[in-house]
């Protein structure tokens, strides 16, 4: 479990604080993301856990000991439990699939026939096994980054730390290994910290997320609630903060599953419930899991707010009321 | 000594070959000894430097300074202006086995940023890797950056190793030896063109080999 209470990290040289009041707890066996526009500090928030760049305020606690606390030698026995893979994939390009794979073990001086043996369950795990030999540069982006992945699981992780791991691949590539990283955590049951810009990754596979902007979390929670909520941060990160909204009556946001055809039915129902029109202006429908969840705003005059609202709480439909734009 | 009395295949093999073997000679133990030592430097500039491994300014400035100040002399000033440190190390300041403390004390530094360069240029990214499956920091220098930076250092070694022989003919003109002093007593100041031009012929072909050889290496490793 990593707990991490009012971190606060400044920039040593300049002052400038990078991550501020951050505050979160990730349980085993989830996978959780951090989520943010480059700059916001959530790669630099990954590397505090693994103790890569220290913190100057606050607590990080990976299974109860605090990382600030560990020496050099402690820091390094550490980190062999905490696996990282990283966005340009960080391969050795002088060396073969199968040396990149196991050099930790050959840093830690396990035994020749250990290394071998691990090697190859673990490439036969990533399905690369007949790449053994080449060299990365001869490796497609999805195939480097599969290496990585077999790298980082050489010492039986607990945890494994994903830097934009998909960033710098195709869709199609971006799936495949989101479906391996999603595969070794039901598997081995590794807790998974993933660090994205991409909100598709954290809707493929993450249950859980905080946005960070500017050094700071804006939204924290389960994914579905992040999606359902639909607050500013996320907005902000889909590049979705400009929808034009009407300057009269009330915009409501609703979210709504529509898993039933029945569902679906919402704005007809309204309207012959209450016999109020209303105009709709946006909506989107987005997957998560195996839930189809409708997100709508509509436009209602300011004497109908009332009724609409009443109606909306009575029938426990999600809302919440946008702010107009000045 | 009057040369009119020897063929010029005497004189080759008479002056030229020795002189030849002194040149490899010296290039061979001044190149072996000013890697070794220009590693170590090398090694010691990168990871002193600002957030590299082992960070330390002062040990980082001083050791650039130390190497741009030595780098800054002509190698023939150079070579006059330490023969005392010569005459300690060697006993004396003329002959081949003089002229390498010059040799090395000149090329070392130029080796030192050929390995700081090439360590520079290994991706950061590859060390945090590293760093973050807890690998130690002499893993790091050698099983990283030194494994990753192999033929950028070869491409370095074989321009200092050029330079190196340009050195040792310099070294001939204060009694170091072969075949930059042969070409300076009997080519320039004797007018013995035929002697000058074999030797000038020489050193382009070894300069030549010296760098087909190392390009050669250098695909093999890349």
């Amino acid at each position: 479990m990593i707990e991490i209470k009012n971190l606060k990290k400044v920039w040593e040289d300049t002052g400038t604080p990078v991550l501020e009041n951050i505050n979160l707890t990730i349980e085993d066996g989830e996978i959780y993301a951090l989520v943010g526009r480059s700059g916001a500090g959530k790669s630099t928030l990954l590397r505090c856990i693994n103790g890569l760049t220290s913190y100057q305020e606050g607590s990080l606690k990976v299974d109860g000991h605090e990382i600030k606390d560990y020496s050099d030698k402690e820091l390094r026995e550490f980190r062999r439990h905490v696996g990282m893979i990283f966005q340009q994939f960080s391969l050795l390009e002088r060396e073969t699939v199968y040396r990149n794979v196991a050099l930790p073990m050959t840093c830690w001086k396990y035994p020749k026939d250990e290394i071998d043996a691990k090697v190859r369950s673990l490439l036969e795990l990533v399905g690369l096994s007949d790449k053994m030999n080449a060299k990365p540069r001869n490796l497609s982006g999805g195939q480097k980054q599969r290496v990585a992945i077999a790298r980082a699981l050489t010492m039986d992780p607990k945890f494994i730390l994903c830097d934009e791991a998909t960033s710098a691949l195709d869709p199609k590539t971006t799936n495949s290994i989101l479906d391996l990283l999603l595969e070794i955590n039901e598997k081995l049951g590794i807790t998974v910290i993933v660090v994205t810009h991409q909100m598709e990754v954290v809707r493929k596979i993450c249950q859980k997320a905080c946005i960070l902007e500017n050094g700071i979390i804006k939204a924290e929670g389960s994914v579905r609630e992040i999606f359902f909520d639909q607050p500013q941060a996320l907005l902000n990160l889909l590049g979705e903060e400009n929808i034009h909204l009407p300057e009269t009556g009330h915009n409501i946001q609703i979210s709504h599953l529509l898993n039933n055809e029945s569902d679906g039915e919402l704005f007809g129902k309204m309207y012959a419930d209450m016999g109020i029109m209303f105009p709709i202006i946006n909506g989107t429908i987005q997957e998560y899991e195996k839930d189809r969840m409708g997100i709508f705003a509509i436009n209602v005059k300011d004497e109908d707010f009332a009724v609409v609202s009443d109606y909306l709480n009575k029938r426990g439909i999600r809302w919440k009321e946008l702010g107009r734009k000045a | 000594m009057t040369l009119k009395n020897y063929t010029f295949a005497q004189i080759f093999k008479m002056l030229i070959v020795p002189a030849f073997f002194a040149t490899l000679k010296m290039l061979a133990i001044a190149g072996v000894l000013s890697t070794l030592l220009g590693f170590v430097f090398g090694v010691i500039l990168v990871v002193t430097e600002k957030g590299g491994l082992y960070e330390n300014m002062i040990v980082n400035r001083i050791l650039d300074f130390i190497v741009n100040m030595i780098r800054s002399f002509p190698f023939i000033i150079l070579m006059i202006s330490i023969i005392p440190f010569t005459r300690l190390i060697a006993g004396t300041s003329i002959g081949e086995t003089a002229a390498l403390v010059p040799l090395t004390v000149a090329c070392t530094p130029f080796m030192a940023r050929i390995f700081q360069n090439s360590f520079k240029e290994v991706d950061p990214a590859l060390i945090e890797a590293a760093q973050s499956f807890g690998a130690s920091k002499w893993q790091i220098v050698f099983k990283v950056m030194l494994k990753e930076s192999v033929p950028s250092i070869i491409s370095g070694l074989c321009l200092a190793i050029i330079n190196l022989l340009g050195c040792t003919a310099m070294a001939g003109a204060i009694g170091a030896g072969g075949l930059g002093a042969v070409a300076l007593q009997y080519g320039y100041q004797s007018f013995n063109l035929r002697i000058m031009y074999s030797i000038v012929v020489i050193l382009i072909i070894l300069v030549a080999l010296i760098q087909y050889f190392g390009d050669w290496i250098y695909k093999k490793l890349k």
